[in-house]
């Protein structure tokens, strides 16, 4: 089959690999209709996140066609049409039972590496490092779904691939971003990054009631997305972020921070992210943390500073003593994504939102490497890329 | 990292490439030149400073050469610039300096100053025109009505106990003794 492989920074090619086969009785190999490219890829790419090998299959946002199941996979049969999250859950450990499933303790089958990087094992991720367990990804015509009795969400009829797609990951994680945040009537909640991830948590804030949503960015056409979607806008290249929060929120700061750009935050003649750049050149740091230190600076005392945005490793000159002294509240994670599948599809189902609106290219396969670089240079309008292997 | 990639280098762009070359050059014989240069300009004392300015070119230099937007980096070299040139201009009133070589290294900081602030100049500017081309998503909402009236349409779901704000910190009636 054909499948888009990691090579090595900025490296991307659609290969031709091996079919997946059943390794386990509660696998099920997809026939993949859909699948995306998401911001965390953009992070292998450019090669920030340690633990990748030359051939990696790339792609953890994807939906496809079940072809195939494991002899105990009993609530799946073929031809049933599902999105694939994209944290592997078993379903059983304990903390899959509280809910927390990106923290599953099973799925890693390389938990050693995980906890020697992490302290302890997180869940196993489709086509991301090998401390999330180096599985196959779905940027790919087929792909194999491990403990898939419990790692789906089956879509009911009537619902496009486009319509969908994005339970797998964005949706779910725009909304945990939010929902993490606790929302008050009363609140204004600063968005840092537009990118789809951004864009998702926009309207999460909106539909969960927030007063006022602001959205930080400085890529135009992200910008615009963001000001429909109901989000006041500040472009960083152009206006002191932290004075336009103040001045939006009568000095005192929004309540709800949440970083929706993660470890390749810019910054714009700014100084700790010129100093940032030199380290990360260096190997002296690993993230730039650049967002981070201005969420935790202009953040309300007693608010809450939510992290969707990824981090790897290493990071520098956090002001904790803000942290500290304003008792404000952290919260971050991968996106515990089966915990709100079912609400949103429920949410998509009624109308309420169609998360297709942010998708601005779809492609074959074979255009996958070329749409890598479209998106992460922001080229041709581009914010979300959808690919279509067959 | 850019905001939009351009098909052609521009002029500043090259420029900024070369200068990044430059600072490698530069970085390299301050730091294995230190003790001679000092020596060549009266300021002895000065070597460790002269080291430390080599390892800052020659991360600027990396910052030039290996970044996608030069940009950041060549307002680095402008501060590297302001930098030195105060250093230069203590060094003069110093009474063991070389007088005379540290005004040529002065002036040949000076130029290269000009040529910095020019080539940042026209990276933002040439940034500027890139980011006149836009497309407008301005009609792309997701939603089903206006965000106006859209908000709160999901207030019915119920914030998971774990993820609720800390009770401590929720807006609180001091009167009442609960929260609001
Ligand atoms: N927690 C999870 O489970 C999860 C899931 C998906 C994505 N992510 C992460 O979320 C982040 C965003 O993903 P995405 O798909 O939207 O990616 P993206 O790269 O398209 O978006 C990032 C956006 O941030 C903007 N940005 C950069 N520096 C900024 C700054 N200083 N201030 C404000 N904005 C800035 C960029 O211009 C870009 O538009 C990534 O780190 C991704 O890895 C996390
Ligand atoms: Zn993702
Ligand atoms: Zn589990």
């Amino acid at each position: 089959m054909r499948a888009l492989c990691w090579h090595g920074k900025g490296d991307i090619r659609c290969d031709t690999v091996p079919d997946p086969e059943i390794e386990d009785a509660r696998d099920a190999i997809i026939r993949m209709t859909s699948c995306a490219i998401c911001g965390s890829d953009l992070h292998l790419y450019n090669h920030f996140i340690p633990g990748m090998k030359d051939g990696d299959i790339m792609g953890h946002e994807f939906m496809g066609e079940v072809v195939e199941i494991g002899s105990s996979v009993s609530n799946l049969k073929v031809g049933d049409r599902i999105v694939v999250p994209f944290t592997i859950i078993c379903g059983e450990c304990e903390q899959c039972r509280r809910g927390n499933f990106s923290v599953c303790e099973r799925t890693n089958r390389n938990a050693s590496l995980a906890a020697k990087a992490f302290g302890h094992t997180t869940a196993g991720l489709f086509g991301y490092t090998h401390l999330t367990g180096g599985y196959a990804g779905g940027q790919a015509e087929y792909v194999r779904i491990p403990y898939a009795d419990t790692t789906h969400v089956k879509v009911p009829e009537g619902l496009t691939d486009e319509q969908v797609l994005f339970l797998g990951d964005i949706f779910p994680t725009g909304w945990q971003a939010v929902v993490q945040c606790d929302i008050q009537p009363s609140d204004t909640v600063a968005i840092w990054g537009c990118g789809p991830v951004g864009q998702m948590a926009i309207r999460s804030a909106i539909l969960l009631g927030a007063k006022q949503v602001v959205a930080i960015d400085c890529v135009p056409e992200r910008l615009s997305m963001a000001q429909a979607g109901g989000a006041t806008t500040i472009d960083f290249d152009e206006e002191s972020v932290i004075e336009r929060l103040n001045q939006l929120t009568n000095g005192k700061g929004p309540e709800k921070c949440i970083d929706a750009v993660g470890l390749e935050a810019h910054a714009t003649r700014s100084i700790d992210s010129v100093v940032d750049r030199a380290k990360q050149a260096v190997m002296l740091e690993s993230d730039r943390p650049h967002v981070l230190r201005e969420m935790f600076y202009v953040c309300r005392p007693a608010g809450v500073v939510s992290v969707p945005g990824v981090y790897g490793g290493l990071i520098d000159k956090i002001p904790f003593g803000a942290v500290m002294n304003k008792g404000l509240t952290i919260r971050t994670g991968q996106t515990h994504v089966n915990r709100w599948t079912e609400d949103l599809l429920r949410r998509i189902q009624e109308g309420q939102i169609d998360p297709s609106f942010v998708i601005t290219h779809t492609v074959g396969l074979d255009d996958g490497p070329e749409m890598y670089e479209t998106f992460r240079d922001k080229k041709d309008g581009c914010i979300k890329v959808v690919l279509k292997p067959h | 990292m850019p905001h939009h990639q351009e098909a052609h280098r521009p002029a500043a762009d090259t420029v900024a490439r070369g200068l990044g070359w430059f600072s490698l050059g530069l970085g390299a014989v301050e730091l294995l030149g230190a003790k001679s240069l000092a020596r060549w300009m009266g300021l002895d004392k000065h070597e460790a400073l002269i080291r430390a300015y080599g390892a800052r070119e020659i991360a600027t230099g990396i910052g030039l050469l290996t970044s996608r937007d030069p940009g950041p980096w060549m307002w680095g070299r402008v501060g590297g610039d302001a930098l030195d040139l105060a250093i230069l201009g203590t060094a003069l009133s110093d009474r063991d300096a070389e007088t005379d070589r540290v005004v040529f290294a002065t002036a040949a900081v000076a130029g290269v100053t000009v040529i910095d602030v020019l080539c940042a100049q026209s990276l933002d500017a040439s940034r500027r025109n890139e980011s006149d081309r836009h497309w407008d998503y301005g009609d792309r909402s997701g939603l089903p009505r206006s965000p106006t009236q859209m908000r709160g349409v999901a207030r019915d779901f119920e914030v998971p106990r774990d993820m609720r704000i800390p009770e401590a910190l929720r807006p609180y009636d001091q009167a009442q003794r609960r929260p609001l």
